[in-house]
């Protein structure tokens, strides 16, 4: 039972940051039909600016402000290069889906070469403070710090994104352009902006989940390739939940991180075969997509 | 109406292609231009290369039927690609089948796969088919990673075994003559396929659920049935280049041969020569690869480390210029190289049309 709660817990985490990854990947599918390869790479980029601040700034600002700046740094660098892509290769293309896509590819490919010219293509490890390693004693179970972090960093920004979506007036514009992008135009609204906010906000959110996913998964290393792993997991969250819908990705997102740390102990632990986690996500994949081939929160097609 | 400019494509392929049968016996040294560690023409390294060359050539004529053809944008032709170098090294390596039976295997695997992994995926359009292929084919990557019953060798790769192939095959070196002209022969043979779908019936329903299929639909055609037709004959064509590269290389390592990147390799290849043209692909996927290993070589030159870190890194990095060019040409050439070519072309003719108007006034 204690081995259960504690898997729950984990994968909680791993869908806290899946929802991360995913929920900014199917607002630019929503709003703009750009299939965003290059979201791992701004998840890529944001772990590792959050190791240069790390490991550039003086010790003596102690281990917990630099996670912290990290942390930041990252988010702010995500939503600043995804900023500049939509602006300098997304927009002169708009109206060519393919194109866009060709164009994601070619510039994730390009810059992850580039990262690993200049840093490397071994991990690198974030220095981090020991509390993020040690886990907490609660009623009886130990649960990782870490994981406390992807929670929260998780439920704030789903709370943050509903309110700026319900409230303001350009989560409104967004919200509107998801539903139909023609009829916002018509009414005078320039969509273009929001394209850069969206594609902003989701850069931000894809550099969040990289750092914390090298916090609380990857042992605080940061590798070239590791956005464009995890970026896989973010289509198949994005799918299950439904192109274009923020709530489908948070349970979409739930579901698949608790799935994969379930069957990744209670199979792959006995049997040995540690990939079957992984395998689980692409079979539920393939079953929604027999029952509901829009997803769970997908609008109809 | 054959066009004249036809019938001299056609000439210059058969010529190639006369050149690229002989080549083996040509032992020119060409310093600067080749691929390889030696400058020979015929030498083991620049066989090899260019045996990946047409492989990769022919699995991307098939890739561009499905894309380029039919508008499926898959991202998951490294499935069946894997799939051929997996199931055919496993048969040949693990339970010692001869060559027939483990060709027969490979490909029926595979078409198993193919038709029920892309009954599945085609259930959905556009953007969602793209990502379902990708994790499907990432589905595999997986598996083939997680090494069940020690039959894949997981991260480390499994070699391939040559003592129940025939002599002429057997020794991935020694026999590089040989498996340069498999490679050509694959390629020939795809480009074949290809063509024979293309211009047939079949082939033009397939440029018509690219341009709408909706229409389609109304007309009575299903168009479901033409997409799996071009999906799986696609499918098979990328296994037959499985097969090609554990000849030539000897060796499936998953991060090699099962990852995402051989999917985007592919369809870089396509976008680069120009979608939908079929030769256009074949030219991408040549481009492609010769550049990958060149510039791999360039960036090993003894005289390249003394450039300034600014300039070094990015240079000695193929990956980063393969993706720059990319993006260059996605940018201004859309059309790929064959789209370069034929706007060349199609100037030349309107600026003859334009002069012989001038003429007549």
């Amino acid at each position: 039972m204690n081995i259960f709660l504690v898997l729950t817990f984990s994968g909680v985490a791993l869908g806290a940051i899946y929802f991360l990854a995913a929920s900014g990947l199917s607002l630019i599918y929503g709003l703009m039909d750009v299939l965003n390869f290059a979201h791992g790479l701004f998840m890529t980029l944001g772990a590792y600016s959050g190791y240069e601040i790390a490991t550039r700034l003086p010790t003596s600002l102690g281990a917990p402000t630099l996670v912290i700046l990290a942390i930041i740094g990252a988010t702010l660098f995500g939503g600043l290069a995804a900023g500049v892509t939509e602006l300098i290769l997304i927009r002169p293309l708009y109206g060519k889906p393919i194109s866009q896509i060709l164009i994601t590819i070619g510039l994730d490919l390009a810059v992850v070469g580039l990262l690993m010219g200049g840093f490397g293509s071994t991990a690198l490890q974030i220095p981090v403070p020991l509390w993020l390693i040690e886990p907490t004693h609660l009623g009886g179970l130990y649960l990782p710090n870490a994981n406390f972090l992807a929670i929260g960093a998780g439920v704030i920004v789903l709370i943050g994104l509903e309110l700026f979506l319900a409230l303001t007036r350009y989560g409104i514009i967004i919200r509107a352009g998801v539903e139909n992008r023609e009829m916002v135009r018509a009414l005078g609204i320039d969509v273009g902006r929001a394209f850069t906010l969206v594609f902003v906000i989701g850069g931000a959110m894809a550099g969040l989940a990289g750092i914390l996913y090298t916090i609380v998964f990857s042992g605080d290393l940061v590798s070239p390739n590791q956005g464009d792993s995890l970026l896989i997991f973010a289509f198949i969250v994005v799918v299950i939940g439904g192109l274009g819908s923020i709530r489908g990705s948070a349970v979409a997102a739930l579901t698949v991180g608790l799935l994969q740390q379930y069957t990744s102990f209670y199979i792959g632990g006995h049997s040995g075969w540690a990939q079957i986690g992984d395998l689980s996500t692409v079979l539920l994949l393939a079953v929604v997509l027999e029952l509901r081939p829009r997803g769970l929160f997908g609008r109809v097609a | 109406m054959r066009r004249p400019s036809l019938r001299a494509g056609r000439l210059t392929v058969a010529v190639l292609l006369g050149l690229f049968i002989v080549l083996p016996f040509i032992g020119l040294h060409v310093p600067w231009v080749l691929p390889g560690t030696l400058d020979i023409v015929n030498s083991t390294g620049t066989l090899e290369v260019l045996a990946l060359c047409f492989m990769f050539a022919g699995i991307a004529v098939g890739y561009d039927m499905m894309f380029g053809y039919t508008g499926l944008m898959s991202l998951g032709p490294v499935l069946y690609f894997a799939v051929g170098t997996y199931v055919f090294d496993i048969a040949l390596t693990h339970w010692a089948w001869p060559l027939v039976p483990s060709l027969l295997l490979t490909f029926g695997v595979s078409l198993v796969l193919a038709v029920v992994l892309g009954a599945i995926a085609l259930r959905v359009h556009g953007i969602a088919f793209a990502m379902v292929t990708l994790a499907f084919a990432q589905a595999f990557y997986f598996l083939v990673e997680s090494n069940p019953h020690n039959l894949t060798g997981g991260d480390t790769g499994l070699s391939l075994t040559y003592t129940r192939l025939p002599s002429f095959l057997s020794g991935a070196v020694s026999n590089t003559r040989n498996l340069y002209w498999i490679a050509l022969a694959f390629l020939v043979v795809a480009y074949l396929i290809v063509w024979l779908v293309t211009e047939s019936v079949t082939g033009h329903v397939f440029v018509a659920v690219r341009e709408n299929e909706l229409r389609l639909d109304v007309l009575g055609v299903r168009p479901y049935r033409f997409k799996l037709v071009s999906f799986v004959v696609s499918s098979l064509i990328a296994t037959g280049g499985g097969i090609v590269y554990i000849l030539v290389i000897g060796t499936a390592v998953p991060s090699v041969v099962a990852s995402t990147t051989v999917t985007l390799s592919i369809l870089i290849m396509v976008v680069l020569g120009g979608a939908g043209t079929r030769w256009g692909a074949v030219i991408g996927a040549i481009v492609y690869v010769y550049l990958q290993q060149y510039l791999d070589k360039v960036g090993a030159e003894p005289s390249f480390t003394r450039l300034p870190a600014v300039l070094r890194v990015p240079l000695s990095e193929p990956q980063f210029l393969l993706g720059a060019i990319f993006v260059l040409f996605v940018f201004f050439a859309p059309g790929g190289i064959a789209g370069l070519v034929l706007r060349r072309r199609l100037n030349r003719a309107s600026a003859a049309t334009l002069l012989s108007v001038f003429k007549k006034s």
